[in-house]
């Protein structure tokens, strides 16, 4: 499609660069990604182990959004001593920011079949169909699960599950709790994670994977951001639920992301030597607020185009179907605003009206502040009504539609070495449809606490002499070669910094 | 950030953690510490309004009453005097959801402070999601939770109610109990999500989903190509 193919950033020339180091060498991905994944060690040469790791667990888990917190329940669920690790409060997440819903397949003209179809179209043929297969058959059970915990998703007069219509999607299925869908399955979760048998380390993010006997993963280096040492972990599996990468805002989009995604997880399993799938493709969500500018990158739900909000450029004309899949939306806006017909704000940036007033003109006065209360509430602060008018949006790096490539039962080429939620890769091809990531979550956050207890039951005892970070010593070396004189960066980074420079 | 502002020179004058400082006007009291060098880790999280990680509480010059808000939401004024609380100390209480077999009742065992409560209405006056957080208490008190899910839905567990009630009680977490309680003991399961769950315990799509899995990368492009 030339829109696409012009308009998107994935497929853009402007602000790439060719992977000259690891499993996916040759590959063309956003410079920083590149960053990122051709990256030196926080930890400095020699990289040694302690006498004793820190802690002994049997399975570690590290990132405590929506795919850690269910890996930790299963996980506990199944016997197992579980240590939860991550790098701000348990629910610091992107899941708690997701506003639309979970795509379920429950609707009588539905099936989890055309689920399949639609997901496997929206992706644009590229996803793992083992993946999707097992995301659309286990899905409805895990949504059993979030209601028999309490979990309070909207309901329809009959007493069911509320469906509403998502882009890109051939039947209404994405079920919700108002604009409040992932703060509502964050509190319950994680009052249940605190409530359950695992350990808990906030403020400690993982900054490299150990290895073990025969290449296998045998813990992680955690770090403590308060007393600022290193942690040593023993574990006999690890998963790995690190999440997105917004905050590496990639070609200096603003971003939906919460403050720590900066894609830990890649850059620690690439020296590790797993491969990728679909490093270079990112999803722009069509409508992040473009002003007022402190506002900048945050969400406006795609549901709110599900329920008839309409968009416009300049010359107020509107210039593409609303309920087209994202990719094509967001190039449609980014093609009116490079062609000069977006709306020019005070910053001297750009965008076009999204105009939720047409819901209330269709459906009744009230039905935005009933459906979507959280916009509302949001934007008035900053003194904008848009029950009144239109808010000017453009596209903000939303998600990772690619990652850590997994098998069905979350497994990478690294034995013992798990990987749930948006770290991982293939689900979604190449792009990804509203709703599936926090279905995503559950099914594959499930899958990897009980295959992590699984490998770690029938694991062979290892002694932590067998464990070290010579994984790391041969990345950096590989590193040096390739990039002989050039400087490299340090990752992860943890966070992005927003200190003024030289302050 | 907002740079124009920084150009043109509107500048407000605020105090930081007891330090003055002088930062454009439209910051958000978060972006003022970035401008101003803090290094903000406890105190962030979604920047969304939405996780309650940046409870903060702050004065403006001149007025002697002590105000509350989120700081990654709230935009800095001339004289205003703030400092982020990071992590108020509540009591949770362990219990399993799917145990409760009078969940009415067993609010008292779990929170019986909730019972306590003096009717200042200090903890609506401070929530800044605007919640009727006093009116969510007694509803909890009286067994109304459909009424607490409602009034408490948009609760982003700041804790700031918590920090002013002069009955020591969290109820943040009471709320969070009861929007439980009536989700998982009162709501009759959903029958569009029983009707799916029969289907797929009696392998209705197993059949179609293998076929689709078994397909060439091409065939399947065609086979899904079609809206159907």
């Amino acid at each position: 499609m030339r829109l696409l193919s012009s308009y998107y950033p994935d497929y853009r020339p402007d602000g790439k660069a060719t992977l000259k180091v690891g499993t996916n060498k040759g590959a063309v991905v956003p410079r920083e990604i590149a960053d990122i994944l051709e990256s030196r060690s926080r930890l400095p040469a020699p990289r040694t182990l302690p006498d004793h790791p820190d802690h002994d667990v049997d399975i570690l888990i590290l990132g405590g959004g929506g795919a850690g917190i269910t890996a930790a329940l299963f996980a506990a669920k199944e016997g197992r001593s579980v240590l939860l690790a991550t790098k701000l409060r348990v629910g610091d997440s992107n899941t708690v920011m997701a506003e639309g819903g979970i795509q379920t397949a429950l609707g009588e003209e539905d099936s989890p079949v055309i689920h399949f179809r639609d997901t496997f179209r929206g992706g644009h043929g590229a996803n793992d169909p083992s993946l999707l297969s097992v995301l659309v058959s286990e899905g409805p059970e895990m949504v059993e699960w979030l209601v028999s915990r309490g979990i309070l998703f909207d309901r329809d007069p009959q007493g069911g599950l509320s469906l509403r219509k998502g882009g890109g999607t051939s039947r209404p299925r994405l079920i919700s709790a108002k604009d409040y869908t992932g703060l509502e399955l964050i509190r319950v979760l994680k009052e249940d994670v605190v409530n359950a048998p695992v350990e808990i380390l906030e403020f400690s993010p993982a900054i490299e994977l150990i290895s073990g006997p025969e290449g296998s993963c045998a813990g992680a280096v955690l770090y403590d951001l308060d007393s600022r040492r290193h942690i040593y972990v023993k574990a006999k599996s690890v998963i790995l639920a690190t999440g997105g990468a917004g905050r590496l805002h990639l070609s200096g989009f603003a971003t939906s992301n919460h403050f720590g995604a900066t894609a830990d997880g890649l850059t620690m399993a690439y020296r590790m030597g797993i491969p990728l799938v679909h490093p270079e493709s990112f999803q722009f969500h069509p409508t992040g607020v473009m002003f007022p500018s402190e506002m900048a990158g945050m969400l406006i739900t795609e549901a709110v185009r599900g329920a008839g909000a309409r968009m416009y450029n300049r010359l107020g004309k509107r210039f593409v179907n609303e309920l087209e899949t994202r990719d094509v939306v967001a190039s449609a806006i980014i093609r009116e605003c490079a062609e000069g017909r977006g709306v020019k704000t005070p910053q001297g940036t750009s965008g076009v009206y999204l105009d939720l007033v047409a819901i209330d003109r269709d459906s009744g006065e009230g039905t935005v502040e009933k459906r979507f209360p959280n916009i509302l509430k949001l934007m008035k602060r900053h003194h904008v009504d848009p029950t009144k008018r239109p808010i000017l949006v453009y596209p903000t790096l939303h998600y990772q539609n690619g990652g850590i490539r997994i098998d069905a039962q979350t497994r990478t080429s690294v034995s013992h070495l798990l990987v749930a939620g948006e770290a991982s890769g293939g689900l979604h091809g190449t792009n990804r449809l509203m709703g599936n990531s926090l279905l995503e979550l559950f099914v594959f956050g499930r899958r990897a606490g009980v295959e992590a207890a699984n490998l770690a039951m029938n694991r062979p005892a290892f002694s932590w002499r067998e464990a070290s970070l010579a994984h790391v010593d041969r990345f950096e070396e590989e590193l040096s070669s390739a990039f002989s004189t050039e400087e490299r960066p340090m990752a992860p980074v943890l966070f992005p910094d927003y200190r003024r420079q030289g302050t | 950030m907002d740079s124009q502002n920084e150009e043109t020179g509107t500048m407000v004058r605020v105090s930081i953690n007891g330090r003055e400082y002088s930062v454009p006007q439209g910051s958000t009291m978060v972006q003022a510490m970035w401008y101003t060098g803090h290094e903000v880790i406890h105190g962030v999280g979604c920047l969304g309004g939405v996780c309650g990680a940046c409870a903060t509480v702050y004065r403006i010059e001149g007025d002697f009453r002590l105000r509350n808000a989120l700081a990654c939401q709230t935009l800095v004024s001339e004289g205003m005097s703030f400092s982020m609380l990071d992590s108020y100390p509540i009591q949770r209480a362990h219990y399993d959801v799917a145990g409760l077999t009078d969940p009415k009742e067993e609010l008292f065992t779990y929170y019986p402070e909730s019972a306590t409560c003096r009717n200042c209405n200090a903890c609506t006056e401070v929530c800044p999601q605007g919640i009727d957080v006093r009116d969510s208490v007694w509803r909890a008190n009286f067994g109304d939770f459909k009424a607490v899910a409602d009034l408490t839905f948009s609760c982003v567990m700041c804790g700031l109610c918590v920090s002013r009630c002069i009955a020591e009680m969290a109820p943040h977490e009471i709320a969070l109990y009861a929007r439980r309680a009536y989700g998982a003991k009162e709501l009759p399961f959903p029958p569009n999500l029983r009707h799916r769950l029969d289907q797929i315990h009696s392998g209705t799509f197993e059949g179609d989903l293998k076929r689709l899995e078994s397909l060439t990368p091409d065939e399947l492009k065609k086979e899904c190509e079609v809206r159907s």
